[in-house]
C-alpha cells in the first residue's frame, strides 16, 4: 500500500519539480522588484516631504493591515473591472512585490533613522548633494540595521508565495494539493512539499541569524 | 470601472460578514491562547540545557519557520484523518494557527528572557532564591515587559492568518467575502467589505500596541 503509494509520488515529481521552479521564480522576480521599490519608497518616507511620507505611510498600513490573501483576491478580481486583464502570474507578482515593498519599506525607514543626525550634518557641511548624502553616507550606514531583517523578509516572502495558489498558481503548495487528490495520504505529500519549502527557506533563515549576530557584535548592540 | 458599485448588497450581506467578523475574532483569541501554551512549553523546552527537550525543540520551531502556514495547514487537514482523527474544520483551522504561532512565540519569549542581564540571575542565585523564585521574582517580571509588544505584534499576524482558513471552508470572515464573490458575482464589494473589517481589527489591535507599549514603559521608569 505504501509501496504503491511511494511509486506513485515518484510518478509526479515532474509536476514537483515545475512546482517548485514556479514557487522559486515567482519569489525572486517579487524579491528583486520588492527590494528596489521597497528601498525608493523607504527613501522617499524619510525625504522631508509631508504629503507624500504622509501618503506612503497610510499604504503600507492598509497593506499590512489587511490578509495577503485577500490582497491577491482584490487585485486578481478588481482589476479587471478598472480595464486591466491579468493572468493568474501576473496577479501575484503584483501582489507580493507590492507586500515586499511595504514591508521592506518600514525596514529601510528604520535603517535611515537609525544613522546619527550628525553624520547628515557633516555631509551637508561637505557640500554633498542630497544624491551622494543618501548614498555615500546614509545608506552605507543604514545597511547594518536593514540588512538581518531584509534577508528575514524574504524568508517570509517565500512562504506567502504559497498563498498564490489559491488563485490557481501551480506553485508547490498547489502541487501537493493536486497530488494529495491521487495518493490519498497528506502527511507524505504535504511532508514532502515542506521538505520543498524548508530546503529553499532554511538556508536564508541561518544567513540572517549570522548576519544578525555579526551586526549585533561588531557594533556591540543587541538587536531584537 | 466600479460604476456599478452596490452598498446596497453589502448591506444585503452584513449580517453574513457579522457573523464571519465575530468568528474570526474568537477563533483568533482561542489560536492566540493555545500559541500562548505551545510557545510557553517549546520555550522551557529550548532552554533546557539537556539535548533531550533542546533539539525537538528546535527542530519543530525551524521547521515551523522555514515553511508556509498553508503547507502546514494542508498538513494538518489531509494527513489527521489519515491518522484517525477526524476533526471538523474549524479545530483543524485553531490546531494549524496555534501550532504555527507557538513556534514564533517561543522564540519571542525566549528573547524576552533572554534580555535579562545575566547579572541579575547571578545575584538571585547569591542571595540564595531557588529556581522558581528567581523565575517568578527576577525573571519574569522584566521578561514580561520586553515581550508584550512582539508578542501583541504576533497577535496582529495571527488573524491575517487565520484568513487562510477561509481555504479550507471555515466559515470566517473571509470567506464570507468569497461567498458575496461568488454567489452574486460582486468580488469587489465582498472583498472590499471584508478588507474594512481587517483593518478594523488591525488598527484595534495597534492601538491597544501601542497604549500597552506606554504603559510598560512608565511602570519600566518607575522601577
Amino acid at each position: 500500500m505504501i509501496w504503491q503509494q511511494l511509486q506513485s509520488l515518484a510518478g509526479s515529481y515532474p509536476l514537483a519539480l515545475r512546482g517548485l521552479g514556479m514557487t522559486v521564480m515567482l519569489s525572486l522576480i517579487s524579491l528583486v522588484l520588492g527590494t528596489l521599490l521597497g528601498f525608493g519608497l523607504g527613501i522617499l518616507r524619510t525625504g522631508g516631504n509631508r504629503l507624500i511620507s504622509g501618503l506612503i505611510g497610510a499604504w503600507v498600513d492598509l497593506i499590512r493591515g489587511t490578509p495577503f490573501l485577500v490582497q491577491i483576491f482584490l487585485i486578481f478580481f478588481i482589476l479587471p473591472e478598472f480595464g486591466i486583464e491579468l493572468d493568474a502570474f501576473t496577479a501575484g507578482i503584483i501582489a507580493l512585490t507590492n507586500l515586499a515593498a511595504c514591508f521592506i519599506c518600514e525596514i529601510v525607514v528604520a535603517g535611515i533613522r537609525s544613522v546619527p543626525t550628525g553624520q547628515v550634518e557633516a555631509a551637508l557641511a561637505s557640500g554633498l548633494s542630497r544624491w551622494q548624502r543618501m548614498r555615500q553616507v546614509v545608506l552605507p550606514q543604514a545597511m547594518r540595521i536593514v540588512l538581518p531583517p531584509l534577508v528575514g523578509q524574504y524568508v517570509l516572502l517565500i512562504k506567502d508565495s504559497s498563498v498564490v495558489s489559491a488563485i490557481g498558481l501551480t506553485d508547490l503548495t498547489r502541487v501537493g494539493w493536486l497530488v494529495v487528490q491521487r495518493v490519498p495520504n497528506g502527511l507524505l505529500v504535504f511532508f514532502l512539499v515542506g521538505v520543498g519549502y524548508f530546503i529553499v527557506c532554511y538556508p536564508l533563515i541561518m544567513l540572517a541569524r549570522r548576519l544578525e549576530q555579526r551586526m549585533g557584535a561588531a557594533h556591540g548592540e543587541v538587536q531584537l | 470601472m466600479l460604476e456599478n458599485f452596490s452598498f446596497r448588497t453589502i448591506v444585503e450581506y452584513l449580517p453574513l460578514f457579522g457573523q464571519g467578523l465575530i468568528t474570526t475574532v474568537w477563533l483568533s483569541a482561542l489560536s492566540f491562547v493555545g500559541a500562548l501554551i505551545v510557545g510557553i512549553v517549546l520555550c522551557a523546552m529550548n532552554l533546557q540545557r539537556g539535548w533531550l527537550f533542546r533539539v525537538p525543540a528546535k527542530a519543530y520551531i525551524d521547521a515551523v519557520r522555514a515553511t508556509p502556514l498553508l503547507a502546514q495547514l494542508y498538513f494538518l487537514y489531509f494527513g489527521l484523518p489519515r491518522l484517525g482523527f477526524v476533526l471538523p474544520e474549524l479545530v483543524v483551522g485553531i490546531l494549524a494557527l496555534s501550532l504555527n504561532s507557538g513556534a514564533y512565540i517561543a522564540e519571542i519569549i525566549r528573547a524576552g528572557i533572554l534580555s535579562i542581564p545575566r547579572g541579575q540571575v547571578e545575584a538571585s542565585v547569591a542571595s540564595g532564591m531557588t529556581y522558581v523564585q528567581r523565575m517568578r521574582l527576577v525573571v519574569l517580571p522584566q521578561a514580561f515587559k520586553v515581550t508584550i509588544p512582539p508578542l501583541l505584534g504576533q497577535g496582529i499576524v495571527l488573524v491575517k492568518d487565520s484568513a487562510l482558513l477561509s481555504l479550507i471552508s471555515v466559515s470566517e470572515l473571509t470567506r464570507a467575502g468569497q461567498l458575496l464573490a461568488s454567489d452574486r458575482f460582486m468580488p469587489a464589494e465582498g472583498f472590499l467589505t471584508i478588507a474594512a473589517f481587517y483593518l478594523l481589527l488591525y488598527y484595534g489591535l495597534k492601538g491597544l500596541a501601542g497604549v500597552s507599549s506606554r504603559w510598560l514603559g512608565t511602570a519600566g521608569a518607575r522601577t
